[in-house]
């Protein structure tokens, strides 16, 4: 038994396959607490579709993947953030117009120009072949770097990802820290991609930060359990990918899917509320909203005894 | 802080129009108007996180200023706990994890609002009081000078609300000017030193004897009310009957 798992291992492919996998998962267990928390769970699925348009453009023009689909992939999620942040249209229609245009943008250009850099399947699925020892650089660059801009702004990420408007009185510079998640999410999208692929990269943001929030209330502790979990997922996920030859996104997804089922059914059920409004910042009422008396003009049943009547008539 | 002329909007319609108005150093004023009357826009433009399209906002340089929002807008199921959120004030440091004496001045800070052995429970367990009472816990930790509180009174209960003004009365005691809006005016405004009657416009300003009349109701409100006065307070009735009636005719 041992051997088998094993025995995959023998491959360079394989283990560089693993180790970004791993990494990747957890990286995106990491981001996708901030993504969730601000109801912007569809940005994973979106960004990933419009660095889609930048990995073609970069292939047909003939620039560094990383460069040319990083800036693309960038300069929409600043646009997506800023028509959020603008509250004229809300989050999703803005990732839906954006990114599903850059899309349909990568495949016209991939269709018209044929495709000269990694491989469209790869892109859309993930793969574990294509893993280069650069590509391995590069995503634990990107992971070193994302841990050090989410632990030097660890207070001020929260403060925006809880309450924007009265972190931006308290001195958070709010924009500056949209900015620089946006950054993030955008690299490690783009280092993520080859394996795990366009259409599934959003689950790998997502499942992970909802199962963290369904075993605890902290937030500290919810970062460090999403990116395990993520990491997880994604070293089980690559080992079943090589054992059941099916492509290496479909099973770190699915393996995230199963943790998720098997701590929802753990939890029977309970927990999951605390994964409301995961879509969305506001909820209509707090806990306790029932007041007594509420606004005047509805809360006087009756006149108070022995008042002296000051003013009205028929008006 | 001054507001002078100010005229704003988020679209063509203006939700401010020519608006004047001041507050000093140790003010406790309540602004009364219906929903869409303005009264968090013009928050907002004290706080400086929208500008006017016309008119000017003058702000004493370098004065502390602390907002709690409504709690309505407020995702109640996020991760963190009282003394986390409490502690969401000191956003300036890069460590993050909290030194001895923040954690020491947060328990301060709960312990006067008397929520301190709430400190450790996740936001959604809280009564509406004692959130509100967590967000004003929030906002002292930044020592501020002026307080702002959009509906501070929404959603709690009778008692909350009375501990919540007393709260109130004691840091204005101590020196801090507090504006806040409310939409009771038996509850809140009455209680209040000094009123704003808004709605797009200023109607009124004065205490809660010069603003609560039926008039300047009636203008802010557009709706017939009477003001009885009961142990030297003037309280508010709606004519509901009086709408119902036409209503059935």
């Amino acid at each position: 038994m041992i051997d088998v798992l094993l025995d995959p291992f023998r491959y360079a492919f394989f283990v560089k396959g693993v180790i970004v996998a791993t990494l990747a998962g957890g990286l995106c267990g990491l981001i996708g607490v901030y993504i969730t928390l601000r109801g912007m769970s569809y940005i994973g699925h979106g960004l990933s579709h419009a660095i889609f348009g930048g990995f073609a453009a970069s292939s047909i023009i003939n620039v560094n993947y990383y460069l040319g689909a990083g800036v693309w992939g960038l300069a929409s999620a600043l646009a997506i953030n800023r028509v959020t942040r603008s509250r004229r249209i809300g989050a999703d229609a803005a990732i839906g117009v954006i990114t599903t245009a850059s899309f349909a943008l990568g495949i016209a250009l991939l269709t018209i120009f044929g495709n000269k850099g990694p491989s469209f399947d790869a892109a859309l699925f993930g793969s574990i072949i294509g893993v280069s020892v650069a590509d391995v650089w590069v995503l634990v660059a990107i992971t070193l770097f994302t841990g050090a801009v989410i632990f030097c702004n660890y207070r001020a990420l929260l403060f925006a990802t809880f309450d924007p408007e009265v972190a931006d009185v308290s001195g958070v510079k709010v924009a500056r820290t949209d900015a620089l998640l946006m950054l993030v999410l955008s690299l490690s999208i783009l280092a993520t991609l080859t394996v795990i692929g366009v259409t599934l990269v959003a689950a790998t943001l997502v499942i992970p930060a909802v199962v963290a929030r369904m075993l605890t209330n902290r937030f500290s502790r919810m970062l460090w359990l999403s990116t395990a979990i993520g990491a997880t997922c994604g070293l089980v996920g690559m080992n079943l990918s090589y054992h059941l030859d099916v492509p290496s996104g479909t099973t770190i997804v699915l393996t995230g899917a199963v943790v998720f089922a098997v701590v929802l059914a753990a939890t029977g059920g309970r927990r999951l509320q605390r994964t409301a409004q995961l879509d969305s910042h506001a909820e209509p009422a707090p806990a306790n909203p029932t007041s007594a008396v509420g606004p005047a003009l509805r809360s006087q049943p009756d006149p108070p005894t022995g008042a002296n009547y000051r003013g009205g008539g028929d008006g | 802080m001054r507001i002078s002329g100010v005229t704003f909007g988020y679209d063509a319609e203006p939700v401010l129009e020519d608006v004047t108005l001041t507050v000093n150093a140790s003010d406790f004023v309540g602004v009364v108007g219906p929903s869409g009357s303005g009264k968090t826009s013009l928050l907002r433009l004290l706080l400086g996180t929208v500008r006017p399209q016309q008119g000017t906002v003058t702000r004493t340089p370098a004065v502390a200023v602390a907002y709690v929002p409504q709690l309505e807008t407020v995702n109640w199921n996020f991760p963190v706990t009282v003394s986390e959120c409490v502690l969401m004030s000191r956003s300036g440091r890069t460590w993050p994890w909290p030194t001895r004496a923040e954690r020491a001045e947060v328990a301060r800070v709960l312990d006067r609002l008397g929520i301190a052995d709430l400190a450790e429970r996740h936001i959604r367990e809280l009564s509406g009081g004692q959130q509100q009472r967590m967000f004003i816990a929030r906002a002292l930790l930044r020592r501020p000078q002026l307080l702002l509180m959009d509906e501070p009174t929404t959603g709690v209960d009778v008692a909350s609300r009375h501990d919540v003004l007393h709260l109130l009365g004691d840091l204005n005691a101590e020196g801090v000017a507090i504006m806040l809006t409310t939409h009771d005016l038996n509850g809140v405004a009455a209680h209040l030193p000094q009123l704003v009657a808004l709605n797009r416009r200023v109607i009124a300003t004065g205490t809660p004897y010069e603003v609560i009349s039926p008039v300047v109701l009636e203008r802010t409100f557009g709706a017939p009310m009477d003001v009885l006065e009961h142990l030297g307070m003037p309280v508010v009735l709606d004519r509901y009957d009086r709408f119902q009636g036409r209503a059935s005719a």
